[in-house]
């Protein structure tokens, strides 16, 4: 038995198909539509590196099933330069934004088109003199303040990060902590982590 | 496998009247686990994401009838008056992650002694509102857990609510976990003052095959505290009161070595916790004399 | 060859050349960006377990359920029956003679062979339409064990009549060893211990354990195989050092190496868990077999059985010390569980027997490490290296003789600290300069960190700065602060004779009129930020600000393994003196072109800046855009650190190390002595980093380094139950690693003192902070709690005597 999912990701209605029904969220997002930013690196809601806003709320999407998605709307890493540019331009993003997004499955082909999905491989900005990159705050903090290593905890971090900054815009040193509580990183020490966002916190402050 | 996405709740109990041994998901924290990790593969997954009103919350006069579904944040957020001890426990659930999507419900299906929310409920005293095509059903929680990982539902029942009674009183909850967030209860100790009845409640976790109340402590408590005229007076609890306390809370517990604590440790903490909280609670009561608000 | 750009002929995910320019002058020194900065935080940058291909198939591993037993049968009939599967694999379908492999001695079966030897050895391998198929498939292979008795620990290796792990040995390590269930043996021995112990007023004895760590890396063990036309495979997969894999693979495949075609995909931490194989074979196996592209992706929980682990230890120390505080001798006696397979057990061997005196200077020294083969899962490199284990005793034995002598712990360690020309207990001068006084004189400076910190400025507790955290378990009742210091040694490169050497390709032309340099090596950026050094040393030397950083893959000569803290030292070398290459012929096309047009083309000293030709003394000869014009300069070469020595095999002795590394820490933590719970709350570090290439990246890395270290004091560890040699904890709920609110301030104190033998000065940073904050954390609990403490990790048992 399997079964087909409608959902919005990123602003963009997706349908995938012969889905099982023991699928993750995240197992569909990475092998189904192409969108592999979030990460699988427990896959029991442990590490909080495959952390999405699923209507608006950070949630680990391998502990989301996903029939469990059907008609909701859900962001990930790759959305979210455009997530914060939406927030910032019009207040609050969220489930407002699947309206005016990339349209619907114009072509019937739904899930992400091959072309689409290999997008992701031919990537090339430039990350020192931000050429050719549009980025949301805490996503050039990251890279600013030296809080990416290996990057594999990156995308769960920045989704998690940027909600507190939604929530708290200036947040403690042990907000800081509480709020990412949930998402391992193997390689920093957090100091650097603790840094970045520290740093969005100061740019976002002084934006406005 | 067969997904069932029931939009509403009467569609859900005929689901699961038809199929008992479909296995509810909501959260997902717990059954997801097991799917990933290919301990499980139920026949039947129920899923209760559509069903609104297990989301929701409804403060009545005496208790709070908390949908099975209401996600830890928003209890320890949004019920820190009425349910301290619960938001608290809500507080130490894993991470903000599985927070805003686990609930009490998970907590309850899923029975294990480990789980969070247990020793709150317990020691705050609730029922659990169970419910299958039959009709409707209200388990008292000391009644509730059965065994290791059971429970009193029926097969064809699902939980609706948990009704909690709102705090009359302090409330306090400490787990220990070997790490300083994110992280399953070595034991944990849930406590209760209810002015009202001039009773003390508690509940232990992950210290005995099911969640358990040290009822023993318990009415030694009552009783000194009775003896002491200390509900009327606000008198100090005196070391030997607390101690005699601490220790009959570690005589309640029956545990088990495995791999994230001997048995000894836990009876040792658990006594450790009772103590302090007893005293966090009593303080309060001594400030105040009224409800007051958990920490969470 | 041109590349095809048909949508099937590339799978997604392929990495692609990474191109980096610079607003400053970007070498060396800066603190220059990550060029993967960006895509790693838009989700672009591809890791291996990102990798897809239309119509792949997923790979599964079935692994043993026991940990010692003879394979009667294996009946795959029923698995090969389930629909949507392509292939079920077994030791029998093997292609070749070549059924083993590992780094040192091939002694680790592609798949077990009759026998199993650890629990989660791989035994069969399914390839399949999804993965759900796959499982249920490996679900349905039998097999039929008979179990063996189990080797354990050293008492069961060498008891009489020990069954042998493995039999029929021929490595050439079995030949000096006592008994075949052990892997290899280091004895050192220099100058005369009973006469030495004479002068001792103080022997302190100490027995110490070292629980099993995980490397924890959050990237799983994964990776696409694509079969080729021309019966080769393609492999995209996460390892530290392609080329290793390669010589492993390739012979078991039947292929020739230039078959084997592999590139490294992203990789998600390494830590050393990515030293040996893991699904490389098993990938390429499947793929060959059923002519399809193959992905395979650990769950965490195989990721546990995937890898190896850090050898846990049993430390026997004897120290001695004169009245005033002067290290007499020492003996000790290192035992390491190397579990069922050899791994770099040998190397760690070697580590921890040099290293086991530390940073101190003792001249009369009997050492002997040993590597134990047992049925507990196989253990091997992990950041540290051997020389982690070691140093939790020794800074453990260098706190109980300061108590002894009735001196300051730090004061006892400076008065015995090794420096410039000391010589190692193998008869190496130390030949660089060897900070060790210093570093513990700055971590002590500096000012402590307020006491009860945890209280809000309203007088509350708040639970996140104390023991126990969110969980609500103290509010400042039995917290106790206690404070600790460490100091410790490593090793930088490969050791012991080892021909230890990188490869760069280094490119210059002149593109969009601007000259770019492209540099192309093996080496794998597993997140350490060689790729950034690669950058900032290409644009120091040659002069450009536009770098691209190739891919790395096996079409160019080896990088050598990210590992032993070499990269920046070995590839960082490599890459310099490549750039330097083309220097030299860019300057020659130049003095072709424009030699007649000024004399200081033929006399001056010539370097390129800013784009540009330039004497040294300043003056512009001419752009490179107009030297290079349309023509490219390309030079790949191979670069060499100084030779070292074996360790002789009975004495010890040897010239067996390029250079070394050291950091000291403090640590300050709060304990709840009741519940036995601890809050590190500071974990200061010193560390002497020759010179700091890209400042932001050093301080990074020893603050990633010194929260493995915590990690490993105070939570870490792999539990194997002796009964069964199971593990009982493969799982990120049972193997905890540190979170923010577990992982203090941890300020850096960074030191250059060049190291005039190496590039730039650079000494090797990765893993020292390792090595020393685990010790400082277990001496900062002694402090507060006033136990002996001779385990790491510290439980809450341990804490409370329960």
């Amino acid at each position: 038995m399997t079964m087909r999912v409608n959902f919005t990701v990123n602003g963009r209605q997706q349908q995938a198909d012969d889905v099982w029904e023991g699928e993750s969220l995240l197992y569909v997002l990475r092998e189904r539509l192409g969108l592999p930013g979030s990460k699988n690196a427990c896959e029991q809601g442990e590490c909080g590196s495959c952390t999405v806003r699923l209507d608006g709320v950070p949630v680990c999407s391998c502990l989301v099933a996903a029939g469990q998605v059907e008609g909701r709307d859900v962001v990930t890493v790759e959305g979210l330069a455009d997530f914060a540019r939406q927030r910032a331009e019009h207040g609050h993003g969220g489930r407002q934004r699947a309206e005016h997004g990339h349209g619907g499955c114009a072509t019937g082909a739904c899930g992400t088109p091959l072309q689409e999905a290999r997008r992701w491989s031919a990537g090339g900005t430039d990350s020192q003199t931000g050429e050719g990159a549009e980025l949301s705050p805490v996503q050039q903090a990251f890279i600013d303040a030296g809080a990416v290593q290996c990057g594999f905890c990156t995308p769960g971090l920045l989704v998690a990060a940027d909600e507190l900054l939604e929530r708290n815009a200036s947040p403690s040193d042990a907000d800081i902590r509480e709020a990412l509580s949930g998402n391992l990183c193997r390689c920093t020490g957090y100091e650097k982590i603790l840094d970045a966002v520290r740093l969005a916190a100061a740019r976002q402050g002084e934006a406005v | 496998m067969d997904f069932l996405r029931p939009a509403s709740w009467e569609e859900a109990l005929a689901a699961k009247a038809e199929h008992p041994a479909a296995v509810p998901i909501a959260g997902g924290t717990d059954i997801m686990v097991e799917i990933n990790f290919d301990h499980r593969r139920p026949e039947h997954l129920l899923d209760l994401n559509r069903i609104t009103e297990l989301s929701e919350w409804e403060v009545g006069g005496e208790s709070v009838r908390l949908g099975a579904s209401v996600p830890y944040t928003r209890i320890m957020e949004d019920l820190r008056t009425e349910l301290p001890g619960l938001a608290l426990a809500s507080h130490t659930v894993a991470s903000p992650q599985i927070r805003n999507r686990g609930g009490v419900g998970g907590n309850l299906g899923t029975a294990s002694p480990a789980g969070d929310a247990h020793p709150a409920l317990l020691a705050a005293g609730a029922e659990v509102e169970a419910e299958s095509v039959r009709g409707s059903r209200l388990i008292p929680i000391d009644a509730f857990y059965t065994g290791v990982k059971r429970n009193a539902l029926a097969p064809d029942e699902l939980i609706r609510a948990v009704h909690v009674k709102k705090a009359d009183g302090p409330q306090q909850y400490a787990k220990v976990g070997t790490r300083n967030a994110m992280v399953i209860a070595v034991c944990a100790f849930g406590i209760a003052l209810h002015p009202g009845t001039r009773t003390v409640r508690t509940g232990i976790g992950s210290a005995a095959p099911t969640p358990v109340r040290a009822e023993a402590a318990e009415e030694f408590l009552s009783a000194a505290l009775e003896e002491g005229g200390c509900w009327d007076s606000g008198g100090a609890i005196t070391p030997s009161v607390a101690k005699r306390f601490a220790e009959l809370a570690s005589g309640a517990c029956n545990p088990i070595d495995d791999v994230r604590g001997t048995a000894r440790y836990r009876r040792h903490a658990v006594g450790i916790m009772a103590r302090r909280t007893l005293g966090w609670t009593w303080e309060q009561y001594r400030r105040s004399g009224r409800t007051l608000e958990g920490a969470a | 060859m041109a590349p095809d750009t048909r949508a099937d002929a590339v799978p997604a995910g392929t990495p692609t050349k990474v191109t980096q320019g610079s607003q400053s002058r970007g070498g060396i020194g800066e603190s220059t960006l990550r060029p993967d900065g960006t895509l790693k935080v838009t989700g672009e940058f591809a890791y291996s377990s990102d990798m897809w291909h239309e119509d792949m198939l997923w790979g599964q591993t079935l692994r043993s359920t026991v940990a010692h037993a003879e394979i009667r049968s294996i009946d795959i009939s029923e698995a090969l029956a389930v629909p949507g599967v392509h292939a079920v694999l077994t030791y029998d379908d093997l292609p070749t003679d070549t059924r083993n492999y590992g780094l040192e001695i091939q002694d680790t079966p592609v798949l077990a062979h009759r026998k199993v030897r650890h629990h989660g050895e791989p035994v069969a391998l399914v390839a399949a339409d999804h993965p759900e198929t796959a499982r249920r498939a490996a679900a349905k292979i039998r097999i039929d064990y008979a179990e063996l008795p189990l080797i354990t620990d050293e008492a069961s290796a060498t008891a009489p009549g020990a069954v042998l792990v493995h039999e029929g040995r021929d490595d050439h390590h079995i030949g000096h060893v006592p008994h075949p269930n052990i892997v290899h043996r280091q004895p050192i021995v220099r100058g005369d211990v009973a006469r030495a112990r004479e002068r001792a007023d103080v022997i302190v004895k100490g027995e110490y354990v070292f629980g099993m760590q995980d490397q924890a890396f959050l990237g799983p063990e994964s990776g696409l195989a694509v079969p080729g036309e021309d019966g080769g495979v393609d492999l995209y997969v996460a390892t530290q050092w392609l080329h290793s894999d390669l010589r492993q693979i390739a012979p078991v495949l039947g292929l020739p190496e230039e078959k084997v075609r592999m590139t490294l995909s992203g990789v998600g931490g390494a830590f050393g868990g990515r030293e040996d194989i893991s699904m490389q074979i098993h990938a390429c196996l499947l793929a060959l077999r059923t002519g399809r592209p193959v992905k395979m992706v650990y769950n965490r929980f195989e990721s546990f059985f995937g890898h190896v682990h850090r050898h846990p230890a049993k430390l026997s120390y004897e120290h001695g010390a004169t009245r005033d505080g002067k290290l007499t001798h020492l003996k000790c006696r290192i035992v390491l569980d190397g579990g069922a397979y050899a791994s770099a057990s040998p190397a760690v061997v070697g580590n921890a027997s040099s290293l086991s005196v530390g940073p101190y200077a003792v001249d009369d020294v009997d050492i002997e490490a040993v590597a134990l083969y047992t049925n507990n899962p196989p253990c091997g490199a992990m950041r540290g290296f051997g020389a982690v284990q070691a140093c939790f005793a020794y800074e453990a034995q260098m706190d109980r003789l300061a108590a002894e002598l009735g001196m300051d712990p730090v004061e006892f360690r400076q008065l015995n600290a090794m420096e410039q020309g000391t010589i190692m207990p193998t008869g190496q001068p130390v030949d660089s300069p060897a900070p060790v006084a210093e570093l513990l004189r700055r971590v002590k400076a500096r000012p402590l960190p307020p006491e009860r910190q945890w209280e809000t400025a309203g007088g509350e507790a708040d639970v996140r700065a104390l023991p126990g955290g969110l969980s609500n378990t103290t509010h400042g009742e039995g917290v106790v602060r206690g404070v600790g210091y460490a100091v410790g040694i490593k090793n930088v490169g490969f050791s012991e004779g080892f021909d230890d050497y990188s490869t760069a390709r280094v490119r210059m032309e002149v593109v969009g009129g601007e000259p770019v340099a492209t540099v192309h090596t093996a080496m794998a950026e597993v997140g350490q930020g060689g790729v950034t050094v690669h950058a900032q040393i290409a644009r120091t030397e040659l002069g450009v600000t536009r770098v691209s950083i190739h891919p790395a893959d096996t079409r160019v000569g080896s990088a050598g393994s990210t590992s032993a803290s070499r990269q920046t030292y070995v590839t960082g070398g490599a890459v310099k003196n490549s750039c330097e290459l083309v220097r030299d012929k860019v300057l020659e096309i130049g003095r072709r072109r424009f030699g007649s047009h000024h004399p200081a083309w033929a006399t001056a000293e010539l370097l390129l800046e800013g784009g540009k030709v330039v004497t040294d003394a300043g003056e512009v000869l001419s752009d490179l855009v107009d030297v290079l014009q349309d023509e490219a300069v390309e030079v790949e070469a191979e670069w060499r650190h100084r030779p070292t020595e074996a360790f002789d095999l009975r004495t010890g002795q040897g010239n067996g190390h390029v250079q070394y590394s050291f950091a000291a820490h403090r640590a300050v933590v709060e304990v709840d002595t009741e519940l036995g719970l601890v809050k590190v709350v500071e974990l200061a570090c010193a560390q002497d980093v020759g010179k700091a290439l890209n400042p932001l990246s050093v301080v990074g890395q020893i603050q990633g380094g010194t929260t493995q270290g915590l990690g490993v004091a105070v939570m870490e560890e792999i539990i194997v139950d002796p009964r069964t040699a199971k593990v009982r904890n493969p799982s990120f709920t049972d193997y905890l690693i540190p979170t923010i609110l577990d992982t203090p301030t941890i300020p850096v104190d960074v030191l250059e003192l060049a190291d005039e033998h190496a590039p730039y000065g650079l000494r090797g940073i990765g893993e020292a902070p390792t090595l020393s904050s685990t010790p400082a954390v277990l001496a900062a609990i002694r402090d507060a709690t006033g136990l002996e403490l001779n385990r790491t990790p510290v439980r809450p048992e341990h804490l409370t005597g329960t």
